[in-house]
């Protein structure tokens, strides 16, 4: 059980304040009709004296810095609420992506209310009832969102066993929290409904928490079953495109045939007379029609498609010279790490280019929303990974005030960044302002998802090194992207409101700073190395429409640093993992780089012909998760095919609330990073994206999974959290080319790593 | 109008004859199970079972399955009775986002209902079909094979 | 007196018999030590990459989810299963200790090392026609891969078909050794084709009709065949493409297995087009020069029909609604219902993909082609079309390709029927095919097995 030393600094109230119940002799600072509680925190030690009340009078002081998403939502009933019959409803700006994100949470909570997971109603990202927490990305929701839930929950048990203390009339150290009550030794104990009564958790947190012994976990740290698991595997609604309302129409989006398309003319005429049609929308270039049932929808508006006209004037660059366009665009360069001056220059230097063609979310659930204007209110329900920027977006596009609609997330399929589901959120906005009363469902096809949504930059990262026997004296890193980042944020950033009558433009992009960044995300390498320079070409212009992708710069970047410090160490001749120990420091980054070669057998490892083995490691952004993997695989130089054998992996996540939960993201890391690095490339040609479908955009299938894939999760109890879902996605694409090469002996640098570019590096002609 | 037998119960939907399965289960029965994956037979997310083998309901129309029996997940077990196929995906918690969770089921009933005693080379194979884009396949392998176990319990528990 | 003849007749026999013998018996070849892999120059081994690319040689002789080379994949012949051998180099199981002299011997004429006769299952009739220089390549490569040791399964023939000796009997009928000489009046690319075409490439080996001992009708050549249920169509005059092929497309088909006014490849011809695909681009048009020229100019009046075809396919496309040949042939067994259940079939599946009214943006990445275009519906056989449709089509995992889902399970026997006998009946002017329900049987049998 849990001892909290606190005190409370506690000032008169004002009359308009008071606390009802016997709470007249706790006394709290008022700060703009805000009750601030502070503690003072000392774990395991026993005790509480009411002090002298403090800052009486004076102005009060600025919110100290509070940990995790609580600086955005500093009142402690933002977060979780206590009903006067106990049921405990905690809130989250996040959003369950299929993270189990829902799952942690509520073990979070769980652990430091000191209550039964299963007793807590958990409720998401919710413009009307939940914390604004920004976005559900850059693998943070562990580090924002469990941070500030885990320090409220703190805070809310030390306020209740506090408001047991005095109703008891028993010191606090005598009191224990469990099960959803407050217990004294003589076994008197009040419930936490009983405890909460008007406005006791409505008071702002304090910078520090009485956080629970991290040697005492009870659900923390297991690995807890998901709680969305079971509705999903019985067909009961769980997703946002199982949402059905009453009176709900649906709607079909026809997609214009390529980027800064405008209709021109289109003959409604016989799709309005198709079977259930309601409504044709047109706004600009924006075309929809509305029918009563689905299928009527989708087959009227193929028939819509077919009259609509369009004019279009850009073109995408040509296929074959598209890395040598993207490289010429205009730039701007930063110095990330390093002087002004080029090192690793000269005879001797050893230097790779390493090349990423654009990837795709390619969710396997195209986007869906619904949307409901009724009474002067907007309702949308999204998939959406910020409820709160999708609500201001929607707003501005619709010239409305944003407190006059409501964003609500409902789980979709696995987004893995932006992908179209803000944009089908607008979708069905624009559509019920156009239909009032009725809800509106927009679902995408598979075709728009897979056109339409916005891509993984095009990356070129070009690597050069100076080797002194077995250390790198220099080493010179250069990284050509887009921005990672064209979010909804503005409405220019929604594909809907490109189209309507008064359209809106993308805001010209920014480059993230760092240490997160964007197309620099990792490109400052982990190693220490003697000179090392770093360089950023921010590419503004996209030719493709690009935004954030599961890892964002880091995939490639880590795809190249860690594909060179291999090509480095066969020039120095030494192994691979022993050339990565050499140069770095970092206690947890070495745990996991041994961790891996431990169990794969790194140093066992027999050679066999056409297998190979390969290694890499990264930190998430050099500040979150540490991740390393090691792979072997089996492949063949004249035919190009490439089998992965059997992957091992290792996870430092911080804490590991709950450890399964951390190994299934990185699996899918792993898998879907295999995808990404042996198969994936978006295809266009001069007008039109030509990845319409699976088709056209093949993904890894179970006939080329591996036949093992292991991963061990380090946890550490105690240590923040630091994410999870992206952590995988860099080391195994050059764990992967690593492998490749060991098997080959010939190293391919431009992704994917497909039949046709291995038979390109061995010098195969394939016409 | 046409009369469907889905999960034993007859149901009347009255929707075009060329509707595709896929809606009429979501749209007309609010079966939610089976999913919108592409709609065009390539990613298995919207399985089900017609006379006992996996069938693409996006690329089925109505008109031809009158008098054919048809399965969905729900006709497995219900969140509080879950069936064997749905007891070993959540005992291996074989899902990420979950959405191809139940084409994955229906595939792998098929197959269990045709082959109880499948090698992981069959059930691999037999997979094939559906995709998975959160990279859940090792986890939805072990569940089938997972599930070829219960079924047999099951079985033998008479 | 009877005793005489009798005594002359069984003399005959007997020396017609060593005479036989003789021709049949060859002697075994020497086992050499395997050579080093080292031994052999990259360039002979990329050479003899592509050389077996043509010659099709892992097609055959790599068994599903098994490696490449290693044999034991089931080869369907009415006389029985013949099993493909490893070809890898491997010492015991495979042809690790063949010389090249045994390896040439075995592709010229037919005998494997050991001099045992082998079965024209392995076309050896066409490869004979390779040149010397090609051989010690495609020899180079094949000593190159892996070793892998594997046994192929006995054959599975009738007696006395499992006779080796008597395939002499066969050779001497039906083997004809002869060269393909260069024709003068025809371009070095004809020729070329040619030689790529009547050897390595084996084309004929499919798409030439059989006689009952399984040789090839040499004076209906490329007249069109039948292989692993199958019909390979005509190459030849009698190719019943609705638009005639031309050197450009066929070039495109071999290249990448589509063609916009043609079906995309199906069947064993996919794997074909696969193995194609490593092969220079000359070489494969030096081949479709050749193919082209064999099915000759097409007359005016077919010519015609391939352009109207085409305008009604484009039309549909922009117009919507489906074009094809309003047209009910009689005779046979098909009656009214069974063309207007099979309507009702294609109106709620394939015309999603292959109609016109959903051709635009929401329709799938390749346009599905106009079924007035397809060779398949046409054929004096249903079994291309009914296996299409059950088996669908897709690119191997992880390319990119033309796909097609299949219908095995969503239609059944009944439904197949009346949508592939409503399929010929309005887009094809020839007579209903009679076999229908039968064919569909068949190809579900097959198609289980494979299962």
């Amino acid at each position: 059980m849990s001892r909290m030393r606190g005190s409370w600094k506690s000032v008169p109230q004002s009359s308009s304040d008071r606390i009802q119940g016997t709470l007249s002799r706790r006394e709290f600072l008022v700060r703009g009709g805000a009750l601030v509680v502070s503690f003072s925190m000392a774990r395991g030690a026993l005790g509480a004296q009411p002090q002298e009340p403090q800052n009486v009078g004076k102005e009060p002081k600025k919110a100290p810095a509070l940990p995790g998403s609580l600086k955005n939502a500093p009142l402690l009933d933002s977060w979780i609420r206590i009903d006067a019959d106990g049921t405990i409803t905690v809130f989250s700006g996040k959003a369950e992506l299929g993270q189990g994100i829902k799952t942690a949470l509520i073990q979070v909570a769980a652990e430091e209310l000191a209550v039964e997971p299963r007793t807590i109603n958990l409720v998401t990202a919710d413009t009307s009832r939940t914390p604004n927490e920004g976005y559900t990305a850059g693998s943070q929701s562990m580090s924002d969102g469990a941070t500030a839930i885990q320090h409220a929950a703190a805070q809310v048990r030390a306020i209740l066993a506090g408001i047991a203390a005095q109703r008891l009339n028993v010191p606090l150290s005598e009191l224990t929290v469990h099960m959803g009550a407050v217990r004294a030794k003589d076994g008197r104990s009040l419930r936490f409904g009983e405890l909460v009564t008007g406005e006791a958790l409505h008071v702002q947190a304090a910078p520090q928490s009485p956080l629970r012994d991290p040697k005492t976990r009870g659900v923390m740290g297991k690995s807890l079953p998901r709680v969305d698991i079971p509705s999903k595997v019985t067909g009961r609604p769980s997703y946002v495109h199982d949402l059905r309302l009453p009176n709900m129409v649906h709607a079909r989006v026809v997609r214009p045939p390529g980027y800064g398309a405008r209709l021109q003319t289109v003959d409604t005429s016989s799709a309005e007379k198709m079977p259930g049609v309601l409504r044709i929308v047109r706004n600009g270039s924006f075309l929809a029609v509305v029918a009563e049932r689905e299928y009527q929808a989708i087959v009227a508006m193929r028939a819509l498609a077919r009259t609509a006209q369009w004019s279009e004037s850009r073109e995408l660059p040509r296929a074959a010279d598209a890395y040598d366009h993207f490289q010429k665009l205009p730039q701007e360069v930063y110095v990330d790490a390093g002087g002004p001056a080029d090192i690793a220059t000269g005879p001797g230097t050893i230097s790779a280019t390493y090349r990423r063609p654009y990837q795709m979310h390619a969710s396997i659930g195209p986007s869906c929303a619904v949307a409901l204007a009724e009474q002067g209110m907007l309702t949308v329900w999204s998939h959406t990974q910020g409820a709160y920027p999708l609500r201001n977006a929607i707003a501005e596009m619709l010239r409305m005030p944003a407190e006059r609609i409501r964003c609500i997330h409902m789980e979709g399929s696995g987004c893995y960044g932006h992908n179209g589901a803000d944009d089908a959120a607008a979708d069905a906005a624009l559509i019920a302002n156009a239909f009032v009363g009725r809800p509106v469902r927009v679902q995408w096809m598979r075709e728009d998802e897979h056109t339409w949504e916005p891509y993984g930059s095009m990356m070129i990262g070009t690597a050069r090194a100076r080797l002194d026997g077995p250390n790198v004296t220099e080493w010179q890193y250069e990284v050509w992207s887009n921005t990672h980042n064209a979010r909804p944020g503005p409405a220019g950033n929604l594909s809907t409101a490109w189209q309507i009558d008064t359209p809106f433009t993308p805001p010209p992009p920014k480059p993230a700073p760092l240490p997160a960044g964007g197309g620099n995300r990792n490109a400052i390498p982990i190693y220490s190395f003697q000179n090392t320079r770093v360089v950023h070409h921010f590419v503004p212009e996209m030719p493709l429409r690009v935004s954030a992708l599961r890892g964002l710069g880091a995939y490639a970047n880590v795809f190249a640093i860690e594909s060179f410090m291999d090509e480095l160490a066969t020039a120095a001749k030494i192994d691979p993992l022993d050339f990565r120990l050499r140069h770095l420091d970092d206690g947890r980054a070495r745990d996991v780089i041994n961790a891996v070669a431990e169990r794969f057998g790194w140093g066992r490892f027999q050679k066999q012909r056409g297998r190979g083995r390969g290694f890499a490691f990264a930190r998430y952004k050099n500040y979150a998760a540490y991740c390393a993997v090691a792979i072997e695989v089996e492949a063949d130089r004249e035919l190009g095919l490439v089998k992965p054998i059997r992957v091992v992996a290792a996870i430092d996540s911080g804490e590991a609330v709950n450890p399964d939960g951390i190994r299934n993201q990185t699996e899918g890391g792993v898998i879907q990073s295999l995808s990404w690095t042996l198969y994936e490339a978006v295809t266009f040609e001069s007008r039109r994206i030509t990845s319409r479908d699976w088709s056209t955009y093949p993904i890894m299938r179970f006939s080329n999974v591996p036949d093992t894939l292991e991963v061990h999760v380090i946890t550490r109890p105690g240590m923040p959290f630091l994410g999870t879902g992206e952590a995988a996605q860099g080391p195994t694409s050059a764990a992967v080319a690593n492998a490749i090469a060991d098997a080959i002996g010939v190293r391919v640098r431009e992704l994917p790593i497909t039949r046709a570019h291995i038979r390109a590096a061995v010098g195969i002609q394939e016409t | 109008m046409i009369v469907l037998n889905v999960n034993g119960r007859e149901y009347q939907v009255d929707a075009a004859v060329s509707t595709p399965l896929l809606y009429a289960l979501r749209d007309y029965l609010q079966l939610n199970g089976a999913k919108f994956g592409c709609g065009l037979g390539q990613c298995g997310a919207c399985t089900v079972m017609v006379d006992g083998k996996p069938v693409l309901s996006c690329i089925t129309p109505i008109s031809v399955l009158s008098g054919r029996r048809i399965k969905t997940i729900e006709g497995l077990g219900t969140i509080d009775n879950p069936g064997p196929v749905q007891r070993a995906f959540i005992d291996e918690q074989a899902a990420q986002c979950g959405y191809c969770i139940p084409g994955m089921m229906m595939r792998a009933q098929a197959l269990l209902e045709a082959n109880p005693a499948p090698s992981k080379a069959d059930i691999r194979r037999h997979m094939n079909a559906n995709l998975c884009r959160c990279g859940t396949h090792m986890r939805i392998l072990r569940a089938v094979e997972r599930a070829v176990g219960y079924l047999k319990n099951d079985r033998s528990a008479g | 007196m009877i005793r005489r003849l009798v005594v002359v007749l069984l003399l005959v026999l007997a020396v017609a018999g060593i005479a036989f013998f003789a021709s049949a018996w060859r002697p075994r070849m020497p086992a050499i030590d395997t050579p080093l892999r080292s031994s052999f120059d990259a360039a002979s081994i990329q050479r003899g990459a592509v050389l077996t690319a043509i010659g099709g040689c892992a097609s055959c002789h790599t068994a599903p989810n098994s490696k490449a080379y290693a044999g034991g994949l089931p080869l369907e012949t009415p006389f029985g299963t013949i099993y493909a051998t490893n070809i890898t180099p491997e010492r015991e199981t495979g042809i690790g200790r063949w010389s090249l002299a045994a390896f040439v011997r075995a592709m010229r004429e037919g005998v494997d090392r050991d001099g045992r006769q082998l079965y024209p299952a392995f076309p050896y009739d066409h490869f004979t026609h390779v040149a010397d220089e090609d051989l010690r390549a495609i020899y180079t490569y094949l000593m190159t891969r892996e070793p892998i040791r594997a046994e192929a399964p006995r054959n599975d023939l009738v007696f006395p078909l499992n006779v080796r000796m008597l395939i002499e009997g066969w050779k001497l009928l039906y083997f004809d050794h002869a060269p393909i000489r260069p024709d003068a009046t025809q371009s070095a690319e004809w020729n070329r084709g040619a030689y790529l075409a009547e050897g390595l490439g084996h084309c004929g080996s499919c798409h030439t009709p059989r006689n009952f001992l399984g040789a090839l009708k040499k004076r209906r050549h490329y007249a069109g065949g039948d292989i692993e249920g199958w019909h390979a169509p005509a190459l030849d005059a009698s190719s019943r493409a609705p638009v005639p092929w031309t050197v450009d497309a066929l070039q495109q088909y071999l290249k990448r297995g589509v063609s916009n006014v043609h079906e995309v490849s199906a069947g064993p011809m996919t794997r074909v087009i696969h193995n194609l695909a490593v092969v220079p681009d000359e070489e494969v048009r030096a081949i479709a020069t050749y193919i082209a020229s064999n099915m000759g100019a097409p007359e005016q009046a077919r010519e015609e029909r391939g352009k109207e075809a085409l305008i009604r396919a484009r039309s549909a496309a922009e117009k919507g609604g489906d074009a094809g040949i309003q047209k009910l042939t009689t005779g046979g067994q098909q009656s009214e219902t069974t063309i207007q259940d099979g309507r009702v079939i294609y109106e709620g599946t394939c015309m999603l993909c292959h109609g016109a009214a959903q051709r635009t943006t929401g329709a799938p990445s390749r346009d599905a082609l106009n079924l007035g275009l397809s060779t398949s519906i046409q054929l004096g056989t249903p079994v291309n079309l009914i296996r299409i449709v059950l088996q669908g089509m897709a690119p191997p995992d992880g390319e990119s390709g033309p796909f097609m889902p299949g219908f095995s399970t969503e239609l059944t026997d009944e439904q197949l029927v009346s949508l592939v006998t409503y399929l010929r009946s309005d887009f094809s002017d020839h007579p209903a095919w009679q076999n229908v329900a039968r064919e569909v049987r068949r190809a579900r049998q097959s198609l289980a097995r494979m299962d």
